[in-house]
């Protein structure tokens, strides 16, 4: 079994274990560092942040499966809704491009799908080298049961090195299956991949505690190295239509579908045409509205913007709009281009599911409120008077823009 | 029907706060609670058992002191409570937790449904749901936001869900036994009754390790982990932006001077 020890030699008693241990388990003791075993979870925070080396955590010796070096390629899971491809798959062709390339290796593309081997170019175009696909009525439907069985078949006749996802509802819940079976380290949501140019590991970097603090975390023995990636984080891949690849046509036996899980139907949402993960720009109300029908006011401005509308946990709570929109810990995560929180007093819980936005405008009268600590640009005033101003000469400046 | 909810017990994100000298995690007064999207799983298990009778249990992966965690679960209506403890699940990632959760699920036998949260709040991976499911071979569904139907008296037992995605919802059929992830909108969960408190504090827990489990050592905690983390950090602050103040008039155009570029 493993552990964690201290080496007293080492052990200077400078005491940033004892800070950065999530769990309260190490204390100092005659100037040394002890940890409470039944308290330690192993998660890795005191080696990492010890300058002098003073604590290691033991593993044995694993015993690996297979060879690492008989994996060969960067993948990437193609999320598509009828062959109509979602942008984070772009995002990801471009990321695999760069790691594929540090890797000296390919980029391939696993499209599974009905009636969409017409699409099979765009994947190239947009920098797959190879085209994984499965074109079969039974994978009409995204099935995670069905989907985990076609691309374990993949996974184990081609052997990928690292395979990417979308940290979608679909990318999460399908790599997750994916990784139990092949027995493969999988990380979630991450913000940064890199392949260290030393030793060629593949660092996966992401939040923790709703972004409080940032985990790097590597896969040494297990292949092939899995991760899902945050959307809007990493710049879509340009298309070149003059690229050209390899379409590798699999199939999937009818054996493989999973009978008890059957597909009935999909419901669009009809409020809003942008959704809050594809958005670019996230307009979002909060409790400062101060009644449902001021709720218009954010959906005005979202409309001029092109933006999706967002929402606060109050709100929410209050029924002035569905759950859907909410952001934060108990709703959804977003990472826009541009986030206007209008009215939001930015608890924590709303704060670590927005604050990784790349421009954060806040509107609030209170000029004590905690949104204005993570904002880079903040207006101190009424909401109500504020926003409908701020739509008026947006559509001020739409109209005095030369037609495109 | 039988139900099986899991929980994990972490911080109060409320109270974890940075010490921007140090950079590091100030966690003094910090308490642990039910991860919050497990209280709707809590919620829906004690609905389901209150329509359809059968027995609801919850189960944790944890140190000792998530005894807590299991007990307010019994107040809020959840019938038993099993407590998986041991060294030797400590370093557990995503897969071995799913492991662990999935071989105490197959020790405790017969069920009709597991429901977990989404995901926890600390680490916000939503990989342990689907991960049990596939340990365990069954069904399952996502992000659930409503269960439309229930049908206890076919053969096999039928469940018709609503999933919760970007664009819309997707409506699922279900065999059971199946597992079932939940988000916030499926239900309001209830306040723990006067008696449920009581009663869970009497109540008698039992404590499983891999003794009772018996679980491969190499697919055990840090060794059974694939994953390792190599370093934790605090991103840097932010500073803080530009202010405006004064007539709204006034502040907007200020505002569409300095964004103007990016527009």
């Amino acid at each position: 079994m493993s552990g964690i020890k201290v080496i007293l030699d080492k052990c200077v008693g400078c005491t940033v274990c004892v800070k950065v241990c999530p769990v309260e388990a190490i204390s100092m003791q005659e100037k040394k560092a002890v940890i409470d075993l039944d308290l330690c979870t192993l998660c890795g925070a005191c080696p990492s942040s010890c300058k002098f080396d003073a604590i290691v955590i033991e593993r044995q010796k694993v015993v690996l499966k297979d060879d690492p070096s008989n994996y060969k390629g960067v993948w990437v899971l193609v999320e598509h809704r009828d062959g109509e491809i979602a942008s984070v798959v772009y995002e990801l062709l471009n990321k695999a491009k760069v790691l594929a390339k540090d890797l000296g290796t390919y980029v391939g593309a696993v499209f599974l799908g009905k009636e969409i081997t017409d699409k099979a170019n765009e994947l190239i175009h947009r920098g797959a080298d190879k085209v994984f696909l499965i074109d079969d009525p039974n994978l009409k439907y995204y099935i995670s049961e069905n989907h985990t069985k076609a691309i374990t078949g993949l996974v184990g006749k081609y052997k990928p090195e690292i395979i990417l996802a979308g940290a979608t509802t679909t990318g999460r819940s399908l790599v997750s299956r994916i990784a139990v079976g092949v027995y493969a380290g999988l990380t979630a949501d991450c913000t940064g991949l890199d392949i260290d140019p030393k030793d060629k590991m593949f660092i996966q970097t992401r939040p923790a505690f709703g972004g409080n603090i940032m985990a790097e975390i590597v896969c040494p023995d297990f292949r092939p190295q899995m991760a899902t990636v945050r959307h809007k984080v990493m710049p879509e891949a340009e298309a070149d239509s003059s690229r050209t690849g390899e379409i590798i046509k699999e199939t999937i036996d009818e054996a493989c579908i999973d009978k008890r899980i059957k597909f009935l139907d999909f419901i669009k949402e009809a409020i809003s045409t942008v959704n809050l993960s594809e958005a670019d720009i996230i307009v979002s109300g909060g409790r400062g509205l101060g009644e449902a029908k001021n709720f218009k006011l954010i959906e005005d401005l979202a409309e001029v913007f092109g933006a999706a509308v967002g929402s606060s946990r109050a709100c929410v709570d209050a029924g002035w709009i569905p759950y859907s929109h909410q952001v934060g810990q108990t709703g959804r995560t977003v990472c826009p281009k541009i986030y206007i929180a209008c009215g939001i007093s930015g608890q924590i819980q709303h704060l670590v599911g927005m604050q990784s936005s790349k421009l954060i405008i806040a509107i609030n009268k209170d000029p004590d409120a905690p949104i204005f600590k993570v904002a880079n640009y903040g207006i101190i005033g009424d909401v109500l008077k504020v926003v409908p101003l701020l739509t008026k000469s947006l559509k001020e400046i739409h109209s005095n823009a030369p037609a495109k | 029907m039988n139900i099986l909810v899991c929980v994990k017990q972490v911080p109060d994100t409320t109270d974890v706060k940075i010490n921007p000298e140090t950079n590091t995690l100030v966690r003094e007064g910090v308490v642990s609670i039910i991860n919050p999207f497990d209280m709707y799983a809590i919620e829906e298990a004690v609905r389901l058992k209150e329509r359809f009778g059968g027995e609801s249990t919850v189960i944790t992966m944890g140190p000792p002191q998530a005894d807590s965690a299991l007990r307010e679960a019994l107040s809020l209506g959840i019938d038993k409570a099993i407590h998986l403890c041991d060294r030797a699940f400590a370093g557990s990632d995503t897969w071995a937790t799913s492991v662990v959760l999935a071989k105490a699920i197959e020790n405790i036998g017969k069920f009709d449904l597991i429901i977990c949260g989404i995901q926890a709040s600390d680490g916000d991976t939503a990989q342990v749901g689907p991960g049990i499911a596939a340990h365990l071979d069954v069904p399952q569904a996502t992000y659930v936001r409503r269960i439309d139907s229930v049908h206890m008296d076919t053969e096999p037992k039928i469940m018709v869900v609503e999933r919760l995605l970007e664009d819309g919802y997707e409506i699922l059929e279900l065999q059971l036994p199946a597992l079932i992830t939940v988000v916030k909108e499926i239900n309001e969960p209830r306040m723990p009754s006067l008696r449920g408190k009581m009663s869970s504090k009497k109540a008698q827990i039992p404590i499983w390790g891999n003794k009772e489990l018996k679980i491969e050592p190499t697919q055990l905690g840090l060794d059974g982990s694939p994953t390792r983390v190599s370093k934790i950090y605090t991103p840097p602050q932010k500073e803080g932006g530009k202010v405006f103040e004064g007539e709204p008039q006034d502040v907007v155009k200020a505002l569409f001077e300095e964004i103007k570029d990016i527009l």
